[in-house]
């Protein structure tokens, strides 16, 4: 008896095989490496495998101009998937460089010898949750979907706690395990409701069933599209599914926070785009009008609750939730032009978002407490590069023109005007108004409040800003890259949009 | 290099200049001496291309246009006509008279300073110069940025109220005029500012106009006015009410008036009335003020209304004169700025009631202040009384009762400045004026010098821009109809 084995596009799941592949090697690192040299080596296997992965990707880019699925419709090898996974790389090798000088999951309690013991595993944390959402951004039906989904979580879930000595990361951790599984578990149950209706889960193939059986507006198809609008919801913290984020953005180590706000959200909202126009084009009226409204609250929630915060990771990560609404205004149009403006504001986006949480990082270990607005006071003028990051960062949140965050606004509202919800551009103009309150609270805590009240009380007693902070030149250079690619965005915006446009040739709109 | 990348020029030299001083770790000294070689040379640049200008020529001149997105059909679209010239070289004069006083008090943190500084002129050019509505709004926007860094830091006690309050106001309007731009755009089907057609549409209209009106500012849209111009350093409260205020009367005549013809004469009546209002509250709020700087603040209302008022005239003599105005009033209120600043640094304080009798022994500084206060007051003969009168003499034509308000107004500003003249040079001398305090310095009068130079030029030939803002022998009325085609 023969068993029949699909054909498989090996070349396709490159950048996920090279991505686990690195996984493996560097949790080997951990035990195969001698402690002294761990930490580089993991680093390094993270960095080539980032690196390896977005070449792949890259290729696949150039070489899938037509997509189709593979191995037996599960994956879709084309360049929404291939743009993705290029992004997430980026994100993933600028968190390498984040890590390198100050791994989580390092032990400042143990002996001096034995702090970096477990480093390697983060590395390997790292590479295999991006192997996740690069699974996850390629799946074409829906137990893909969850079980990628899962793959990704679970890693991000360890990543959370991993700094157990920190106050908060475990919490952190499971709280995120909590409510990502009740998410998952929506997601799931939502899955099989759809099931139930159509009788497949290819995304292509339920479109096909609606069709066939006029299934438009059925009860049954209708609860569990909205069961997986909100499993997807709690994945790219958009209201009312984020109340774990604030909590797990400022609980994690502040380069894991770097990570999830960026490669979280692109994997999250570029599958959700896709799923919702490949499965569900019949019941769009639903879904456009579903994430109208959830952009409408991520909008609201987000900005006004990040007016009264003080501790500024917080307030990013509140920032990211009315993120998560301008660009679901973008997947609530619609159509390609929204496409387009999902995939070029995701760029910036997470430059920015990495690059703010990574400026957050260095404040943090200079001075070993949480960064709030208060201990802030100072920190532009004492590290002028940083400062002058994190001003463009904040001011390109703001949509100000400092950066491509300008221009994606500008993108979205034209998909939603194009939509026909003026109304919707209203909502985003008037959140963005309120959002420079915050985004400006924090450049004027940078700049305009004099440092020498600053006093800050650690466990090693008290500690004066200023001075001179470890010389971090990987973390300089992760923020350099993050500012490179936000500026870069708002000059060569056409050249983006061609790629995105490419890449949305093959969603069906 | 062809000449119009003298356009573009004059927008990224201090765009480039502010990166450079950012860059490299030069002293204070040095960086200062750079920033204002570069402002130098920028009006260089700018002198340059006006005689490269041809002003009997009709439409867009020195133009460059490249692609930047082209799926929506935006572009980098850059050149300027007859009154943008004039803009821009107002801009880049009172930048560099501005960074020179930076430099001349020393302002601390210099590389930060005078980069901020040097962007905000780069910004400014572009705002006069931007050819497309995104490109037009994103210079619009990043003259914020460094406005708001540069009152937030070098600014006086009460900064941070000022600043927040500030940038919350203008972005406000400005976020609505985002909105009406890419309605309109994608309505039209174009972004480029010279090829879009005239809309009908009233609320896009109203749209464009709040982000003017606030950045103007006319009334009721002032109010984070006065505690801008009482909190900047006195070169920056110079550059926004000399420069940046102008960018939101120039959006008027350059956007809302030719690109919306039917509510310009729908919402004529309320945009007048408001400019009205602002000419006289302005006026009247003015000659109250405590202090030095309250003066010019309010003066700046007043003067934003009348501007606003020869503008929505829609007469020939109306736009001609609001064009000479704001010239005119923008080295007006630099130099006045600038010498508040003076007395400032002199007296530290600008309150009248500890001032006074500077006059005796600071003959310089006496001189000066009476000249730009004759000037300011439109006394015949200057360049104010011949924009002022231009403006009167257009709103005039569309009913005579707008014209007997200006008028009103004008016997206001006598009335204020020549409060502001005596309760600083002479009566009683102030408890804060010491007898030490000196003249006006060297390096002080080569940046006021200028500025009054030039005002004078333009009292001697206000026809310079009067009549060669719109092309020579096209009415302005018809440059606008023809949206400047």
């Amino acid at each position: 008896m023969s068993i029949h084995t699909p054909h498989v596009d090996w070349f396709a799941l490159g950048p996920i095989f090279v991505l686990i592949g690195a996984s493996f090697v560097a949790l080997l690192c951990a035990v195969l490496v001698p402690r002294a040299a761990r930490r580089v080596a993991a680093a390094t296997v993270s960095g080539l495998g980032f690196a390896g992965g977005m070449a792949l990707a890259i290729w696949l880019y150039v070489d899938s101009a037509s997509g189709h699925t593979i191995a037996v419709g599960t994956f879709y090898r084309d360049r929404w998937t291939a743009l993705g996974q290029v992004i997430l790389c980026a994100i993933g090798a600028a968190t390498t460089l984040l890590a390198v000088e100050h791994v989580p999951g390092w032990r400042r309690s143990a002996s001096l010898d034995r702090r970096d013991d477990h480093v390697a595993e983060f590395f390997a944390l790292l590479l295999a949750s991006a192997a996740g959402m690069a699974f996850f951004v390629a799946a074409a039906n829906l137990m893909v979907l969850f079980l990628s989904l899962e793959w990704f979580s679970i890693a991000l879930y360890v990543m959370c706690a991993i700094d157990y000595d920190l106050e908060g990361a475990l919490e952190a951790g499971l709280k995120y395990l909590i409510v990502g599984s009740f998410g998952s578990a929506a997601l799931l149950f939502g899955s099989a409701l759809v099931y139930g209706a159509t009788g497949t889960v290819s995304f292509h193939g339920i479109a096909a069933a609606v069709a066939a059986h006029g299934l438009t507006g059925d009860w049954f198809l209708a609860l569990g599209l909205a069961l997986i609008v909100a499993g997807l919801g709690f994945k790219m913290s958009a209201a009312p599914f984020h109340m774990w984020t604030p909590d797990v953005y400022e609980g994690a180590p502040t380069t894991v926070t770097a990570f999830m706000s960026s490669a979280t959200k692109v994997a999250a909202l570029l599958l959700t785009l896709r799923v919702m126009n490949s499965a569900f084009p019949h019941d769009s009226h639903l879904w456009t009008w579903g994430f109208a409204g959830i952009a409408t609250a991520s909008l609201v929630v987000g900005n006004l609750a990040a007016l009264v915060q003080t501790d500024v990771k917080r307030i990013l990560a509140y920032s990211s939730i009315s993120h998560a609404g301008f660009m679901l205004i973008a997947v609530s149009a619609g159509s390609a032009l929204g496409a387009r403006a999902l995939m070029y504001y995701l760029i910036p986006y997470s430059a920015m978002a990495f690059g703010s949480f990574a400026v957050v990082a260095a404040r943090e270990r200079e001075l070993g407490v949480p960064v709030t607005l208060d201990n802030l006071a100072g920190f532009g003028w004492e590290r002028p590069f940083l400062g002058v990051a994190m001003w463009f960062f904040l001011f390109g949140f703001a949509g100000l023109p400092l950066g491509g965050g300008f221009v994606g606004k500008f993108y979205v509202f034209a998909a939603a005007y194009r939509h026909g919800w003026v109304w919707l551009v209203i909502v985003g103009v008037l959140a963005t108004l309120v959002s420079l309150y915050y985004y400006l609270g924090v450049v004027r805590a940078m700049y305009m409040r004099p440092s020498e009240e600053l006093r800050v009380r650690t466990e090693q007693g008290v500690v004066v800003s200023g001075g001179a902070p470890a010389r971090e030149t990987l973390l300089h250079l992760a923020v350099g890259a993050a500012l490179v690619v936000s500026l870069g965005s708002l000059i060569a915006v056409q050249p983006l949009i061609d790629l995105a446009r490419h890449a949305a040739t093959s969603i069906p709109f | 290099m062809t000449v119009a990348a003298l356009t573009s020029i004059l927008i990224w030299l201090p765009i480039g200049g502010a990166l450079v001083v950012w860059l490299l770790p030069l002293s204070r000294y040095a960086t200062g001496s750079l920033a204002v070689l570069v402002s130098l040379v920028e009006v260089g640049f700018w002198i340059e291309q006006a005689s490269r200008f041809d002003f009997s020529r009709s439409g867009l001149q020195l133009s460059e246009k490249t692609g930047w997105i082209s799926d929506l059909h935006v572009s980098y679209h850059v050149g300027v006509y007859g009154f943008s010239l004039w803009l821009v070289g107002l801009t880049v004069v009172a930048m560099a008279a501005c960074i020179g006083y930076g430099f001349w008090v020393g302002r601390d943190r210099a590389r930060a300073y005078f980069g901020l500084m040097l962007l905000l002129t780069g910004a400014t050019v572009g705002v006069f110069e931007a050819q497309d509505l995104l490109l037009f709004y994103a210079f619009f926007e990043a003259m914020l940025i460094p406005l708001y860094i540069l009152i937030g830091v070098w600014g006086g006690p009460k900064r941070l109220d000022a600043t927040i309050k500030f940038v919350i106001y203008t972005m406000a309007g400005s976020l609505l005029m985002l909105a009406a731009i890419v309605v309109y755009g994608l309505q039209v089907g174009t972004f480029d500012l010279v090829s879009s057609p005239a809309s009908a549409s009233r609320w896009l209209f109203l749209g464009f106009m709040v982000a003017f009106v606030i950045k103007a500012p006319l009334f009721p849209f002032h109010g984070w006015l006065p505690d801008a111009y009482r909190q900047a350093p006195p070169e920056v409260a110079a550059v926004l009410s000399g420069v940046i205020a102008k960018a939101g009367l120039y959006g008027m005549l350059r956007i809302a008036i030719p690109k919306f013809p039917d509510p310009t004469s729908f919402y004529r009546t309320p945009v007048l009335a408001l400019a009205a209002a602002a000419l006289i509250y302005g006026s009247l709020l003015a000659f109250r003020s405590p202090d030095f700087r309250g003066v010019v603040a309010y003066s700046s209302l007043a003067q934003s209304g009348l501007i606003a008022l020869g503008l929505f005239a829609g007469r020939d003599l109306g736009f001609d004169g609001a064009v000479l105005q704001m010239v005119a009033h923008g080295l007006v209120s630099t130099s006045l700025f600038l010498i508040a600043g003076t007395i400032e640094r002199r007296t530290t304080t600008g309150e009248f009631r500890l001032l006074g009798g500077m006059a005796r022994g600071r003959p310089a500084l006496a001189t000066l202040l009476l000249t730009i206060g004759v000037i300011s007051l439109a006394v015949p003969g200057s360049a104010s009384f011949a924009g002022e009168f231009l403006i009167l003499a257009g709103v005039f034509q569309r009913a005579w009762w707008w014209s007997a308000i200006g008028a009103g107004a004008i016997v206001l500003a006598a009335m204020y400045m020549l409060r502001l003249i005596s309760a600083a040079l002479h009566e009683a001398r102030g408890s804060t004026v010491d007898d030490a305090a000196l003249d006006l310095r060297p390096g002080e009068l080569a940046l006021v010098v200028p500025l009054v130079g030039v005002l004078l030029a333009l009292s001697a030939w206000p026809a310079g821009i009067s009549h060669h803002s719109f092309p020579i022998g096209k009415a302005p009325t018809a440059a606008v109809r023809s949206q400047f085609r």
